[in-house]
């Protein structure tokens, strides 16, 4: 008795920053299909962990082994400090699920599911409370079935929390949403943050992964091609930014200041576009010699490449597709 | 443990109760098949049956095996229905998610199956009791609660074992009809036992719903003599229960079989 208050305690009291999942060379094999080959993660208290990848990258096996679901062929796993291959009863307490796929409970209202679940855990939260945090109050009484796609991933995500958990999965918890639902949804994960929890997010939308995680990891062929924050995934932070505008009649690239001369190409389009290391330096120099010569640049356009263009060319079958 | 089937039970219920499917076909159904086969085939003075030690009314000798029907409907089809959609569906697998013990849910599950096969056993007798005369003799009343109990456990295992090798919910309505329909014709459900060739009774002696409708039989008829308690019959709907029970052990799975 003694032992086990000890370690659920030493588990609860995790201070920010310490793992809450440590994955050592992973691997699992389908018969001859290697599904994932060999990975590490870690992932830390209290922080959103997206974790990326194409349809058929290992993902879901990853996330399945993760939440205790799959059998691993290899490697090392410990989530809160267990591994979830023999986790039971008191490990389920701690851990919140979001499947990928999950009907509602047939002929329950909103509030009757969480009752339903809340007397599975030791220390349930408040149902009311529960309810509201993900914008279903209106909706209480209402029986699951009658609840709009939107609605039901609200209540999934209430029942993954209803256990008052550590640590929560949501498995691709916006895929077919409208926009103004995904919204909603993100609110609702980035409110988890605010209560401390730790968050393993799994999506194949980068604007998802930017708006919501601390920490994003991509896998692609069962291996983790990159790992960083969103903006220096992939070394997106050191990528050049395209300056890109379109030059006045009877002007030319080869008309530009010396300095960003060799930097210019034309576009197909007959656009101009000037691959900068230093954008601000050289949107100057650009402004600089167009004022200079009386004309404005009015579709001038900065940009640095986005998280999709780096998750493109680092899920790309063969690679190296990136400019 | 306990507390959490109870638990589980009180909202299986719910669901149940709200559920059109499940009122109609395991409520409602046994009731029409009653009142059908009773008006059909009983109702004149001559109407009667032959059956162990005597003669009865063929309305009355309906009341027993509609109860098997009620029991089955309850126990197995009902049971088979929801556990393969909540399986498919990824219900069961959420609820893995969760702490709640398997035993807890599938309890649970049983436990709703026994609360309705009771009910509906109580309602087809009080119909019985009040439209057909027939009443339950004090003496063989505790052989005929035992008799549907045993009836309710046994179908529940051999509901979880039928779900377990069944993999796409659409399936699980037309192939427990498939299994049942016509055994309630050759097993004196709905069509009196001495009225079957000799045959055709050995072939539905193999099955546990002809032992179920032969005990509950045995249990309602007035001209039994002693306590009532279909020794052999029981046992056999029990050893098929405990098969599928050791099938259902092997087999359960949360996941869906389905995809």
């Amino acid at each position: 008795m003694i032992d086990t208050d000890t370690t659920l305690d030493m588990g609860r009291m995790a201070e920010p920053g310490a793992p809450v999942i440590s994955v050592r060379g992973l691997a699992k094999r389908y018969g001859r299909y290697q599904a994932v080959k060999g990975i590490d993660l870690e992932v830390r208290h209290g922080e959103i962990f997206a974790f990326l990848g194409p349809n058929g990258a290992g993902k879901t096996t990853t996330v399945e082994i993760l939440e205790g679901f799959r059998s691993r062929t290899a490697g090392e796993v410990s989530v809160l400090g267990v591994d979830p291959a023999d986790a039971g009863a008191e490990w389920r307490d701690r851990v919140g699920v979001v499947l990928q796929e999950s009907a509602v409970e047939p002929g329950l209202s909103v509030r009757e599911c969480l009752e339903l679940y809340a007397g599975y855990y030791r220390t349930p939260r408040d149902i009311g409370e529960t309810i509201a945090l993900v914008g279903l109050s209106e909706k209480a009484g209402a029986l699951g079935g009658s609840l709009s796609g939107g609605q039901r991933r609200r209540l999934d995500v209430a029942l993954a929390l209803i256990g008052d958990p550590e640590l929560i999965f949501l498995d691709e918890p916006t895929t077919g949403f409208d926009p103004s639902a995904r919204r909603a949804a993100w609110e609702v994960v980035a409110g988890l943050r605010e209560l401390g929890k730790t968050v393993f997010l799994t999506t194949h939308y980068m604007d998802e992964a930017e708006y919501l995680a601390d920490r994003i990891a991509v896998i692609a062929d069962g291996e983790i091609v990159a790992e960083g924050t969103p903006q220096t995934l992939g070394g997106r932070d050191h990528m050049t930014a395209a300056i890109r505008f379109t030059l006045p009649d009877g002007v030319a690239v080869r008309n530009l200041p010396a300095g960003l001369r060799p930097l210019a190409e034309t576009q197909p389009s007959g656009g101009a576009v000037i691959r900068s290391e230093t954008p601000l330096l050289h949107v100057q120099m650009l402004a600089d010699w167009a004022l200079g010569r009386g004309f404005d640049l009015p579709d001038l356009d900065v940009r640095r490449p986005t998280l999709e263009d780096v998750y493109l060319s680092l899920t790309a079958p063969t690679g190296g597709t990136h400019r | 443990m306990i507390a959490m089937s109870v638990h589980q039970f009180r909202y299986d219920v719910r669901a149940f109760w709200r559920n059109p499917q499940s009122r109609f076909f395991t409520l409602a159904l046994p009731v029409l098949f009653l009142v059908i086969f009773a008006s059909v085939f009983g109702g004149g003075t001559d109407r009667t049956v032959k059956i162990a030690g005597g003669r009865i009314d063929t309305s009355v000798y309906y009341v027993p095996g509609i109860i098997a029907l009620g029991i089955i409907a309850a126990a197995f089809v009902n049971l088979v229905i929801s556990v393969t959609a909540q399986r498919e569906s990824g219900v069961l697998k959420r609820r893995r998610a969760t702490p709640v013990p398997a035993a807890a849910v599938i309890a649970g599950r049983s436990l709703t199956a026994v609360v309705t096969a009771l009910g509906i056993a109580a309602l087809l007798l009080g119909i019985g009791w009040v439209f057909y005369g027939a009443h339950v003799v004090a003496r063989t009343a505790p052989a005929l609660v035992v008799t549907i109990i045993v009836g309710t456990l046994a179908f529940c295992c051999l509901g979880f074992a039928l779900a377990s090798v069944i993999h796409d919910e659409d399936a699980a309505q037309p192939i427990t009809q498939a299994v049942m329909l016509p055994l309630y014709f050759i097993s004196g459900v709905f069509v009196p036992v001495s009225s079957l060739p000799h045959w055709l009774l050995n072939v539905a002696s193999v099955f546990p719903v002809r032992h179920l409708a032969a005990a509950l039989l045995t249990a309602y008829n007035p001209h039994t003599r002693g306590a009532g308690f279909a020794g052999v019959d029981l046992l056999i709907v029990a050893a098929w229960g405990a098969a599928g029970l050791f099938v259902a052990l092997r087999r359960f799975t949360w996941f869906p079989l389905g995809r």
